[in-house]
């Protein structure tokens, strides 16, 4: 099964298997990742799932629709490499994929 | 000291709570008791993508059963909460078993509000609350089957628009003259109801059911006016009543919820309580709420967990809404309850717009429809108490956030 790492903001790497189709964020809660708060469940409504992807992974991800956009835009600390994690579905080439979870999440 | 906190309820404010407390530092014996056999799930797919199959059941649950147990948490599943002795601080449960606590965290939840017309008990009158709901309730939903919704609210609309795109006849009755009217402004109303017409959904407001008719099962719908709506799926959505039974049978103050302060205890200075089944005081809208709201279940139980290890935390945050239906998301931020001012920002016309709410010049509630810029601009400002200008704000060229 592909992985995901998740650097938490405590510091500690959590290295998390994804099953393809699911959410980074589905993971990431599933496994209790700290700092993915995930409110609204991955109904993009709430923007507590918040993380910075690797830049090197950019370009292996579809981009931002225009919804998680407008989150992303008031997101706390939002920068080029922000994603929702419950926009980004797993697949077999995100295996090893790494995301920092920022020290905040919400607007 | 505090060495044991029993949790009653495992809906979004019990799986909270138990996770804040092991997260700060609680290391005493922590049990949760939930009436549900599964892990403790989300409830807002149950009426969207759980419902037509698309979220598979094992996709539901906030965490892992790891999770529990390498936080040592005591599930309890399948059992209810059947007596409180506040006196003794002791819970009995439906299995006999009980146990006593130094502290209490009750997050009961609430109850669908059941109809009382005659008919009502029929087989075959269906309530959307939890998991056990669903399955039910998607046997009927086959492509041509008609189904009945009772009740224009969120869960209405969300099921009639889930019913609709698996290809059911759908019929909506509503009692007052719009959908969701107590929860959203009347442009909002009709915008939804255009988008479900136009998708084919019937909708029918002003119309009042007095009595449901079936020989074995449930068949029709029959309305004040004569009408009949024949249903080979009936689902209702009328509303929910909090779950307190349990609190006001032992004693504790009880009014339209389990009355709470802003630190979330009770009457009992032993039991705290969190989520929609909590009364309790708002000092940004100043006055008393019962929210039905994963964002307030989530956040007024991370404030109990963090009262409950004698941390003072007052819980008074801005609650926000969403409701999913069709491709369209609306997305509420505030409680818009005795505005003085409204303006909408833009053209209900391009399916885009937000409505705002004022209040002595202030911006008290937002409603956003497909519109996630101006909603999480609304969280900050309205949390800041911010007073817009109102020409900026009517203009939906300038940015909301830039408003003031």
């Amino acid at each position: 099964m592909p992985k995901v790492v998740f650097l938490q903001p405590d510091g500690i790497r959590r290295e998390i298997e994804v099953p393809v189709g699911i959410t980074l964020m589905e993971a990431a809660r599933q496994h209790g990742v700290v700092g993915v708060v995930a409110q609204c469940g991955g109904a993009c409504a709430c923007a507590t799932c918040h993380v910075y992807v690797d830049p090197t992974w950019l370009g292996t991800l579809d981009p931002p629709e225009e919804m998680e956009q407008g989150m992303l835009e008031t997101a706390w600390e939002p920068r080029d490499n922000s994603r929702l994690s419950c926009q980004v579905h797993m697949t077999a080439n995100l295996n090893g994929l790494q995301v920092t979870v920022p020290s905040r999440q919400g607007g | 000291m505090i060495s044991t906190i029993l949790i009653i309820g495992g809906g979004q404010a019990g799986a909270q709570a138990v996770d804040t407390l092991r997260r700060e530092g609680f290391n005493g014996r922590l049990v949760l008791v939930s009436d549900e056999p599964q892990l403790p799930y989300q409830r807002p797919p149950l009426s969207k993508k759980f419902l037509c199959g698309e979220l598979a059941a094992d996709r539901l649950p906030f965490r892992h059963q790891s999770f529990y147990d390498e936080h040592h948490i005591e599930l309890k599943l399948g059992v209810r909460a059947t007596h409180l002795d506040p006196a003794a601080r002791r819970v009995t449960l439906s299995n006999g078993e009980e146990v006593v606590y130094d502290r209490l965290l009750l997050c009961l939840g609430a109850a669908s509000r059941l109809l009382t017309c005659p008919g009502a008990d029929l087989p075959g009158v269906h309530y959307l609350r939890g998991i056990a709901d669903v399955p039910k309730i998607r046997e009927g939903l086959k492509p041509g089957a008609r189904a009945v919704i009772i009740g224009g609210g969120y869960i209405g609309l969300e099921t009639a628009a889930t019913a609709r795109k698996m290809g059911c006849a759908v019929t909506v009755l509503e009692m007052a003259d719009r959908v969701m009217n107590r929860v959203v402004a009347s442009n909002v109303s009709e915008y939804f109801e255009r988008e479900h017409r136009a998708q084919g959904v019937k909708i029918i407001c002003n119309t009042r059911v007095v009595r449901l008719e079936g020989q074995t099962r449930v068949e029709r719908v029959v309305c004040a006016d004569g009408s009949t709506h024949e249903a080979d799926l009936l689902v209702v959505g009328v509303g929910a009543v909090a779950n307190m039974k349990l609190a006001s049978d032992a004693g504790l103050a009880c009014e339209n919820g389990i009355v709470v302060d802003e630190y979330c205890r009770t009457s009992d200075s032993a039991i705290y309580a969190a989520g929609d089944c909590t009364y309790h005081p708002s000092r940004r809208f100043e006055m008393r709420v019962r929210l039905e709201s994963v964002d307030n279940a989530f956040e007024q139980a991370k404030a109990a967990a963090l009262n409950l290890l004698e941390r003072p935390t007052v819980h008074d945050r801005v609650p926000w809404f969403w409701s999913d239906q069709f491709d369209n998301k609306l997305l509420i931020v505030g409680l818009s309850q005795g505005h003085d001012q409204q303006v909408t920002r833009g053209d209900p016309a391009t399916r885009s717009f937000t409505v705002c709410y004022l209040k002595g010049g202030e911006l008290q509630a937002v409603e956003a429809i497909n519109h996630s810029k101006d909603y999480m601009a609304a969280r900050k400002l309205i949390a800041d108490r911010a007073r817009p200008d109102i020409d900026k704000l009517a203009d939906p060229l300038v940015a909301l956030k830039d408003s003031i």
